[in-house]
């Protein structure tokens, strides 16, 4: 709630004028009765014609100025809901942008999606009926029964005592079905991440004969997402046949108060039928308001889950020192001192005391065995994690100390999953620097080696990669993700695992490439394959999220068990 | 073309006539004592006449009645609405269901060429619009058209003369809808277009959103989430204004038609042609039938919408499934090996040829290595041997049996495969790791573990094998993801192999190891394998060598490294640092 008034806060001139011009289109309709009553008292009782067509003009006079009133709300109500909801989608993605990598680990992109894209139609929806007709609701309902008291107080009695009734089961069956509401987006979300995975691991379901069972799988989601639809909605479908129940017990009430008092003189037949109309706009009113409702619910229900997304935090607290470029010739370009990781949910460390310093422009090899911590070390120098012991530090000073801008800016990462996005080659690499020249994208596809099958491509540059680079294979989009780090120009490059998919002549021509780029970056390689980094200036070997040992090629293969079995799992002996 | 859509959307609610004739009958209920109501009230007020002249008799009568017919009326109409809820979640759930259905039967190369956002927002968004419209077409759509009908026949039998005004003014809502919605509806489609764009943004940017992060690209994904943003919200609140004139101008019209039956009323009334309390259940009524005039109008528009999104769904729902299985397909049981293709062309687009005359026989048990540069078309061998995708023309016969007239079950249950994209689905370690052999007994699911390296890792995870592991993987290293792919495969022991790049990501130490327990598993059994590192296929029995398309060079190790060729050139890279 409180976060939905922080987007409608921009449209205060718009919340006010709607329902304010909604409330004003209900005065004119609230005197629509009361014109009646004295049509029929007045009117027929005196037998005079002109005084029927007088008022019968008042009545259309009545219906245009409501027609304008209508109009101007509607605007005013559309605009705010529009503009709120778009507010909240901008802040919402940009809040996920914010978000640092152990997040996005636990929240999983399936529910962000459902969250950006159906919750907050579901919001702008609520929004827009809320300012149109919450307000209007209670007004009419207030309103008929002021105007019940102004014909005889003792018969508007019967409206005092129903409108709490009402009351209760309105709000009552709202408090109900939202928590069920909120089960229903879940069920969505469960469906969503079923469908998405049938779509991306097509091969493994399909090699595996798992189609009948994903396809038992999707049902049995749907049929959770079903029944609880199917009890929501039989409990909001409660709400008319009761109010209608409420409405008409109250106009019996009326009808016999009114026989009494008519009986005994102080009440007129008009007045009774004004008053029965008081309450049949009571009731037109609530059947609107009870469908309306359930979108309404709907929409808190779904504001909720967009507000559990605000309320995660980026763990991650930004720097303020700009990183830049300056060099000093003494100062380590990267220093860990003592670092330890633990993950977010995490039972033990996935790596812990590891100490070791690079110079600028040297070439750092890591290389261990499958769930070393090879990655993890790496990811802590551009702080896609944050080292949970010790420091990881740059040209003297902590990462944690620049903002996470110029530190990024400065280090250029290939992950080890390379991902592309829609777009032109030429969009692609331009990740890296968006004002790079065609000129500045070859030479960054060629030292990528990934010049030779660009330039055979129709449109070169402007080629079509689709989502995720689908139409490229393994290799080619391994090199694209290489060049997209490479247009940087690094200071500082780590390449994570990043060549597996290249056979050994293209990865020996990369590394050659990237060795003689001016400036030349500082290095990070990790690989599996031992001949990648033998030439690296120090090579850092783990085992077990734990530093085995760290040196030369020469100098491990002399000393380092784990590095010689290791390097003679690829090179048997003597060769 | 909307026409069939409605055809295909009945054809799916047939199935529920049951409740749907419930729905209908208690539509009339409802309506018919809605409509009774005002006339037992205006019974009430007629015998309120003046001081000391009221019959509370007759009224206590009326008033007993209404009681008893609002009764009815509430119950007939809560169970209208809980037969409306169920069809309308009923035929949704089978959509979603047929669509999975033929999502589970797609071509692979559907899949491959769509955006995974459309797919999925076909399935969720569009459905639920869908269902949405529907749920309001029962509820309002049927009770609105009765009641027009049910107020129609009350009035008529009242008085004639004021009936005619009331049907002679009300269609002029009716225009003013229609034209408002024509005008509307290419907003909602602009809008539906936006919302579609911005959807397959946020799909990209949050699936890729580590790239996004290292890339420092936030703040271009989010201009350009911006520029979508403003323009959705510039469709979106024309397509909202202009379709909510709709209902303050048929209300309009409406006031009109009460001001006219006030006046043509009262009149008559004055001559004596009706009562006050006829009067009063007229303009009750009046009030009563225009109301649904607006409501269906609504419903128009609302419908119009779902159809719209039903047409999206049943387009994927009758995309055209893989090649059906031959009506006497084989289930082949005893799987001997033998693999062999012949005179086979493929290509996934006719323009670009890929593999052209690609011959190759191999015999029970003997492995197969196929290197070669990036995109000389490895995968797409795979691709055809698992009938992924269906050869140009040639044929590729397993145990002498062209794949083509097997099941795809059994041809697909005789091959073990382990691909270098892993990919894990969301559940337990156990769930991934029996996906081939779900009945496998702890000690099979430990051993398969154990003999993949991945026992280890799996044992210090906090649940052990019942840990959950998120949405393709969650924060499982790429390494342990590749070795939870195989030990998937080394529990089934299926009797042919295929490893794409299966051990990519696992360190070299690891490897070696589980290579022996490979070896082992390969021992009797023909494998293809697809690998860069040279290591691992100098054993290959069969070397293919190929190059865009083609095979260039077949033999062994050492045949191959003797002819000084492509492979020599290759193999001696390795070492060349």
């Amino acid at each position: 709630m409180k976060m939905i008034w922080k987007y409608l806060k921009d449209y205060k001139k718009e919340c006010v004028f709607a329902p304010l011009f909604k409330m004003l289109e209900a005065i004119f309709e609230l005197f629509v009765p009361l014109v009646v009553s004295s049509i029929i008292d007045k009117g027929i009782g005196g037998g005079d014609q002109n005084y029927i067509i007088k008022m019968c003009m008042l009545l259309i006079t009545l219906a245009v100025i409501g027609l304008v009133c209508a109009i101007t709300a509607q605007f005013f109500s559309a605009k705010a809901a529009v503009g709120c909801a778009t507010g909240m989608r901008h802040s919402l993605f940009a809040h996920i942008q914010g978000l640092s990598y152990t997040e996005i680990d636990t929240i999983g992109s399936s529910t962000l999606i459902t969250r950006m894209t159906s919750d907050i139609n579901q919001v702008q929806n609520g929004v827009n009926l809320v300012l149109r007709l919450f307000l209007r609701s209670p007004f009419i309902v207030f309103g008929a029964m002021i105007m019940a008291f102004t014909i005889d107080v003792q018969a508007a009695l019967v409206f005092v005592a129903a409108i709490p009734v009402l009351a209760v089961i309105v709000f009552g069956i709202m408090m109900i079905t939202r928590p069920l509401y909120k089960k229903v987006q879940a069920g969505l979300d469960k469906i969503l991440l079923v469908t998405r995975e049938n779509l991306t691991g097509v091969r493994v379901i399909r090699a595996f004969n798992k189609e009948e069972e994903e396809i038992e799988r999707f049902e049995k989601a749907n049929e959770e997402l079903n029944g609880l639809q199917k009890f929501v909605g039989s409990i909001s479908g409660l709400m008319n046949p009761l109010t209608y129940v409420v409405v008409n017990v109250s106009i019996i009430a009326l009808i016999w108060l009114g026989a009494v008092r008519v009986d005994a003189g102080t009440l007129t037949t008009g007045a009774v039928i004004a008053l029965y109309n008081y309450m049949s706009q009571i009731l037109v009113e609530l059947i609107k308001l009870a469908n309306l409702i359930v979108s309404v619910t709907k929409a808190l229900a779904c504001a909720n889950r967009i507000d559990g997304v605000f309320a995660i935090e980026s763990s991650m607290e930004d720097g303020k020192v700009k990183a830049d470029d300056s060099v000093k010739a003494d100062i380590p370009a990267v220093e860990f001192r003592n670092v330890a990781l633990k993950y977010a949910n995490a039972a033990e460390d996935s790596v812990t005391g590891v100490t070791f310093k690079v110079m600028k422009g040297q070439t750092v090899g890591i290389i261990g065995g499958t769930g070393s911590g090879k990655s993890t070390l790496v990811s802590m120098i551009p702080r896609f994690y944050d080292a949970t012991g010790g420091q990881v530090l740059i040209d003297g000073r902590d990462v944690k100390e620049y903002t996470l801008e110029s530190l990024r800016d400065k280090v250029a990462v290939v992950l080890q999953k390379a991902q592309l996005f829609k777009g032109s080659i030429r969009d692609n690499i331009k990740w890296g620097k968006p004002d790079a020249t065609d000129e500045e994208i070859m030479e960054a596809l060629e030292v990528a080696q990934a010049k030779e099958f660009v330039v055979k491509k129709d449109g070169v540059l402007d080629s079509f990669v689709e989502q995720g680079g689908k139409n490229l294979s393994g290799g080619q989009r391994q090199r694209l993700t290489i060049a997209r780090a490479v247009v940087k120009k690094p200071d500082i490059l780590i390449l994570d695992d990043s060549a597996s998919a290249l056979d050994y002549a293209t990865d020996a021509a990369l590394r050659k490439s990237i060795r003689e780029m001016t400036p030349s970056p500082t290095l990070f390689i990790v690989s599996q394959r031992a001949s990648s980094l033998k030439f690296a200036d120090i090579i850092v070997v783990l085992d077990d999220g734990e530093v085995a040992g760290i040196g030369t090629h020469d100098e491990l293969l002399a000393a380092c068990e784990v590095y010689q079995e290791i390097y003679y799992s690829q090179y048997k002996k003597g060769e | 073309m909307s026409g069939k859509t409605i055809k295909k959307v009945l054809y799916r609610i047939k199935h529920y006539w049951g409740y749907l004739a419930i729905s209908v009958i208690m539509a009339m209920i409802t309506v018919a004592s809605t409509l009774y109501v005002p006339i037992i009230i205006g019974d009430a007020i007629d015998f309120i006449i003046d001081r000391g002249n009221v019959d509370f008799a007759a009224i206590t009568d009326c008033l007993i009645k209404v009681g008893i017919v609002v009764a009815v009326t509430a119950l007939s109409q809560w169970i209208m609405n809980v037969c409306n809820n169920k069809i309308t979640y009923h035929v949704t759930r089978d959509i979603r269901d047929e669509a999975m259905e033929r999502i589970a039967h797609l071509p692979l190369n559907y899949i491959d060429t769509r955006s995974y956002g459309d797919i999925v927002s076909r399935v969720i968004a569009d459905v639920d619009t869908f269902a949405e419209g529907l749920l309001m077409g029962f509820t309002q759509f049927f009770s609105g058209v009765m009641t027009i009908i049910g107020t129609l026949v009350f009035m008529l039998s009242i008085n004639v003369k004021i009936t005619l005004v009331v049907v002679l003014i009300t269609p002029v809502s009716f225009l003013v809808a229609s034209f408002i919605a024509k005008k509307t509806y290419s907003m909602f489609k602009l809008q539906s277009e936006a919302r579609g764009e911005q959807t397959a943004l946020i799909d990209e940017m949050i699936g890729g959103q580590k790239v996004v992060l290292a890339y420092n690209h936030s703040d271009e994904a989010i201009e350009k989430f911006d520029e979508i943003n403003e323009r959705l919200s510039k469709y979106s609140l024309r397509a909202i204004f202009f379709s909510s004139i709709t209902n303050p101008s048929t209300r309009f019209v409406n006031s009109l038609v009460y001001a006219g039956v006030a006046v043509t009323g009262a009149i008559t009334a004055i001559g004596g042609g009706i009562t006050i309390g006829q009067l009063s259940c007229f303009l009750s009524y009046a009030n009563q039938y225009t109301k649904p005039f607006n409501e269906i109008s609504g419903v128009i528009t609302e419908l119009q919408n779902a159809l719209a999104c039903a047409a999206r769904i049943f387009e994927l729902i009758e995309e055209q499934p893989e090649v059906p299985e031959a009506e006497n397909a084989v289930v082949l049981e005893n799987i001997d090996g033998t693999v062999e293709l012949e005179k086979v062309y493929f290509s996934y687009v006719p323009e670009k040829k890929l593999i052209e005359d690609f011959n190759l026989k191999v015999k029970k048990g003997q492995r197969v290595a196929i290197v070669g540069p990036t995109g000389c078309g490895k995968t797409t061998v795979i691709n055809l041997l698992m009938r992924f995708y269906d050869v140009n023309s040639g044929s590729i016969k397993v145990s002498d049996v062209d794949i083509r007239d097997l099941t795809r079950h059994s041809l697909r249950a005789g091959y073990g495969m382990v691909l270098q994209e892993t990919w894990l689905k969301s559940g337990t370690i156990r769930d991934n790791i029996t996906m081939g052999k779900p009945d496998a007994t702890e000690e099979e699911i430990i051993a398969a573990a154990k003999a993949s390296h991945a026992h280890g890792f799996i044992k210090r995870l906090p649940k052990g094998y019942d840990t959950e592991i998120g949405e393709d993987g969650g924060s499982l290293s790429q390494g342990q993801k590749q070795l939870l792919c195989i030990a998937r495969v080394m529990l089934c022991k299926p009797p042919m192999l295929i490893l794409d790049e299966a051990t990519s990501s696992i360190d070299t130490r690891t490897e070696l190891k589980i290579q022996n327990a490979f070896a082992k598993l390969m021992e009797g059994r023909t494998s293809f394998i697809v690998a860069h590192r040279l290591s691992t296929i100098q054993s290959a029995d069969i070397i293919l060598v190929m190059k865009d398309g083609h095979i260039i060079e077949q033999g062994n190790h050492d045949t191959l490294l003797r002819q000084g060729g492509f492979y020599k050139n290759l193999y001696e890279s390795q070492f060349a640092g």
